[in-house]
């Protein structure tokens, strides 16, 4: 299962719905200003390092740019897709599920 | 919609003459719709327009009149950042005319 | 714009709890504090919550296609609006700083942001 979130952890119960019902080895990709989720040093973080460890985490590289936060912020074990690799994702994946 | 001819190509344009992309923008295309406008362009209009342009590429925003009068005042002086001398460039507005010519969207902030 | 020179002068606050790109309100409440200063008012900018975002340096929208318009918020200054409040514990829990900002602003206290919003005649949110 591909799980996408697009909201932002500090608003909305978006991200923390999907986290716990995700299961162990399901990827999770955070785009538009579900992409927050990804930084290091916030309130959010710790939650975001545990969930890298039990699932695969992207985040959408363009939404990260267009917010001004750079890779180096990121949470560790978070990886970083392009446009193609979002698209590698769904056709990887049978079913998809977008947390909105 | 409106549009320019510009070397045989259509050049979009709202429905007041603004431009909806501005990066088709040239200094020939200016020059043709300063004409439509009834503009007869001098180095002093261009100075205006040039300053238009690198106002937008800064803020992305084309400013409002005071704010465009003020910021000319301070980088050319009292002489040229006051009303008498920018509308007598641009008798229907500094702001609204020299942005139309400028190819910049009319500007935020004029009410 | 004459005959409103000569009215009352309110004391306005735009408070902004969103992040950009992700919906509109952003750019839509950046444009009505433009459109506000031509009326020559007391105007108060307040970004808490996801709206500290806003200001994050260094956005790059080249890739999502949308217009990045956070270089605008450094022309407020041209337009007279100068009283930009930010709020300290919405930054820390985002892991922000000052100096992720791209504009001067001043840094308050979620008590002491409270207590400004309290003094204004009008306060609009999004």
């Amino acid at each position: 299962m591909l799980h996408t979130v697009n909201k932002s952890p500090f608003e909305k119960n978006a991200l923390e719905s999907c986290l716990s019902h995700a299961v162990e080895g399901a990827s999770i990709l955070l785009i538009e200003d579900g992409v927050y989720a990804a930084l290091g040093g916030t309130s959010t973080a710790a939650r975001m390092a545990e969930a890298a460890k039990r699932f695969k985490v992207f985040v959408l590289g363009p939404d990260l740019a267009a917010r001004g936060m750079d890779a180096g912020r990121l949470v560790e074990g978070v990886g970083i897709v392009d446009y193609e690799g979002f698209v590698d994702l769904v056709a990887e994946h049978p079913t998809s599920q977008a947390w909105l | 919609m409106a549009a320019y001819t510009y070397n045989g190509k259509n050049i979009d344009a709202d429905e007041e003459g603004y431009l909806l992309n501005i990066n088709e923008w040239n200094e020939d295309l200016a020059g043709q719709i300063a004409k439509d406008e009834g503009v007869a362009m001098t180095s002093e209009h261009w100075e205006v327009v040039n300053f238009l342009r690198e106002y937008y590429s800064e803020y992305q925003i084309a400013p409002a009149v005071r704010v465009l009068t003020k910021a000319i005042g301070k980088k050319m002086g009292a002489d040229k950042g006051n009303n008498k001398y920018l509308y007598e460039l641009f008798p229907y507005g500094p702001a609204k005319q020299a942005c139309k010519i400028a190819g910049l969207p009319k500007p935020t902030g004029c009410v | 714009m004459d005959e409103m020179e000569s009215g009352v002068v309110k004391k306005f606050m735009f408070v902004n709890r969103k992040a950009p790109y992700g919906t509109i309100y952003a750019l839509e409440v950046l444009e009505m504090v433009l459109i506000s200063a031509a009326f020559d008012q007391d105007v108060h900018l307040a970004f808490v919550d996801d709206g500290v975002f806003q200001l994050k340096k260094g956005q790059d929208t080249k890739a999502l296609g949308q217009k990045n318009f956070s270089p605008t918020y450094r022309a407020l200054d041209g337009y007279d609006i100068e009283k930009l409040y930010v709020e300290a514990e919405s930054m820390a829990e985002r892991g922000l700083t000052e100096a992720d900002l791209l504009v001067p602003v001043e840094v308050l206290s979620r008590a002491d942001m409270g207590a400004l919003m309290n003094e204004m005649d009008v306060v609009l949110t999004a």
